[in-house]
């Protein structure tokens, strides 16, 4: 008997709300966390909206030297992973045997730009020593070993906007493959910044619509790009035995992972979503279960022409028949593209979904499109017993990541 | 500059440098064992105090340095003020 894997905490840190009652309070009541830049003047930009996470004191979570010697991108991630840690009950662990997986997509760019900017004007011998171990990447991953001690297994996988998801599957897989019997996985993301949104604003990837909670709309006929967004989401994962052995609360079993690439082009989906399908085929073929079993997809949903019109083909061609009855949101309607955050923080949502049978909704679905027929549960949440949630995260770079939580039954 | 008015500056910089409390920040104090100061912190410290300063401080000169008190008397030689 293979060893099983539940979710037995989660921590989201995002501009809907931090903890899980806030966060899952948001998203239920439609709530959106987008609105006019406020961390800097975006006056200049040719976008000037974004969801942010506000009222974020990292002295809440570390020490003022931690904060100051770190970016902001693991100040979210320290805090997602406390949250996460403290709503799993701060289980006794092996300290040896508990894995770190964090993940982002940028890592920590405002300092890598603020050294280039002290670079540039002040010369060489100016530049912080810090610079690199706030910038890297693997940053956050090493953060949070440091933070809880644990010395198992560390990574950090930048897999852009799929990045987080990337980071539970794989530990869910090496908890699963006797490697760890416990895991801290998650995302973290902190780069809105007047560089990044130029950047995105250049490839016509971010929305330019004016009405900052109406800009993020998946699925729907007049959507025009991503909302920029940032955080930090961790959950928990436990091997099932020890999991239940402590009467922990259990979310739900993270029963599958499918991992895939479009190899196709760097950033544009295949068109038919072949690598999304073979993703989703995967993870069910993985979690042991037929298509017509899927109770929720918890969409990648970018509220991008391109994204939502594949990833509506893939879930059609992926679930078949079955794809026109199964329940279809997009909780980036809300939360805005958290991006290496996202696919983490879309875990939780999945898990929440099993765990509390309430679906939250894809806001702002007001005009069908022809080429997104399904049910996007629109705008309104809706009391759902969902057995089996899917999350799908697909990256820039081709690289497609799906989840499969199950309801727990031992 | 006198002296005093040195020292006050060095043990305020590094202070609010290495995020500890001023009272600990002494002439007596031991970078590592006494403000938790690692390599890297002694760096950018030392970034802090030229700033403060105008001074230069090569990273050799800082080398034997372990004590709050050596950094002072260093920055007082920069600033050819007798220790």
């Amino acid at each position: 008997m293979p060893r099983r894997v539940v979710v037995s905490g989660i921590g989201p840190v995002s501009p809907v709300g931090t903890g899980v009652e806030d966060f899952w309070g948001a998203l239920v009541a439609g709530r959106s966390g987008v609105s006019k830049i406020s961390n800097f003047d975006p006056s200049e930009l040719p976008v000037q909206i974004a969801a942010e996470v506000h009222d974020f004191s990292p002295a809440d979570w570390m020490t003022p030297k931690e904060a100051k010697r770190t970016d902001r991108v693991v100040h979210f991630a320290i805090a997602a992973a406390k949250l996460a840690w403290k709503d799993a009950g701060e289980p006794e662990v092996d300290q040896g045997r508990t894995g770190v997986f964090f993940s982002t997509g940028i890592g920590g760019l405002s300092s890598l730009l603020a050294q280039h900017k002290v670079f540039l004007e002040r010369g060489a011998d100016r530049v912080s020593p810090f610079m690199v171990p706030m910038l890297m990447p693997n940053a956050a991953a090493g953060h949070v070993a440091m933070a809880f001690g644990f010395t198992g297994p560390n990574e950090c996988i930048t897999t852009a906007c799929a990045a987080g998801a990337h980071a539970v599957g794989e530990a869910f897989r090496a908890i699963r493959d006797g490697y760890a019997d416990v895991s801290l996985a998650g995302g973290t993301e902190a780069s809105i910044l007047p560089l990044t949104v130029a950047g995105f604003a250049q490839m016509q990837a971010l929305s330019r619509n004016p009405d900052p909670t109406r800009a993020s709309r998946p699925f729907d006929r007049d959507r025009d790009g991503f909302v920029m967004s940032e955080g930090a989401g961790a959950v928990v994962l436990e091997e099932a035995e020890r999991a239940v052995a402590r009467g922990a609360r259990i979310y739900a079993e993270l029963a599958g992972f499918g991992a895939s690439a479009d190899a196709y082009h760097i950033t544009a989906p295949e068109p038919e979503g072949l690598g999304a399908i073979q993703a989703i085929q995967a993870c069910l073929e993985d979690a042991g279960e037929p298509a017509d079993a899927v109770g929720y997809v918890n969409a990648h949903g970018t509220s991008t022409q391109l994204n939502d019109a594949s990833e509506t083909r893939a879930i059609k061609k992926a679930l078949g028949d079955h794809a026109s009855g199964t329940p279809v949101s997009s909780t980036k309607s809300m939360t805005g593209h958290m991006l290496g955050a996202a696919g983490a923080i879309e875990a939780g949502v999945a898990a929440l979904v099993v765990h509390n049978g309430e679906i939250p909704p894809t806001i702002n679905h007001e005009h069908p499109d022809e080429v997104c027929d399904l049910d996007y549960v629109p705008n309104e949440s809706r009391k759902a017993d969902v057995r089996l949630a899917l999350s799908n995260s697909f990256g820039f770079g081709g690289q497609n990541a799906v989840l499969a939580f199950r309801r727990w039954d031992a | 500059m006198e002296m005093a008015e040195i020292q006050e500056k060095v043990c305020k910089t590094l202070a609010e440098n290495l995020s500890v409390p001023e009272d600990q920040v002494t002439p007596q104090a031991r970078f590592q064992e006494d403000l938790d100061a690692d390599s890297l912190d002694l760096v950018e410290a030392v970034l802090a105090l030229e700033e403060e300063f105008g001074v230069s401080i090569p990273e050799d000169e800082m080398e034997g340095v372990k004590t709050v008190g050596q950094a002072i008397n260093l920055v007082a030689q920069k600033l050819g003020v007798a220790a």
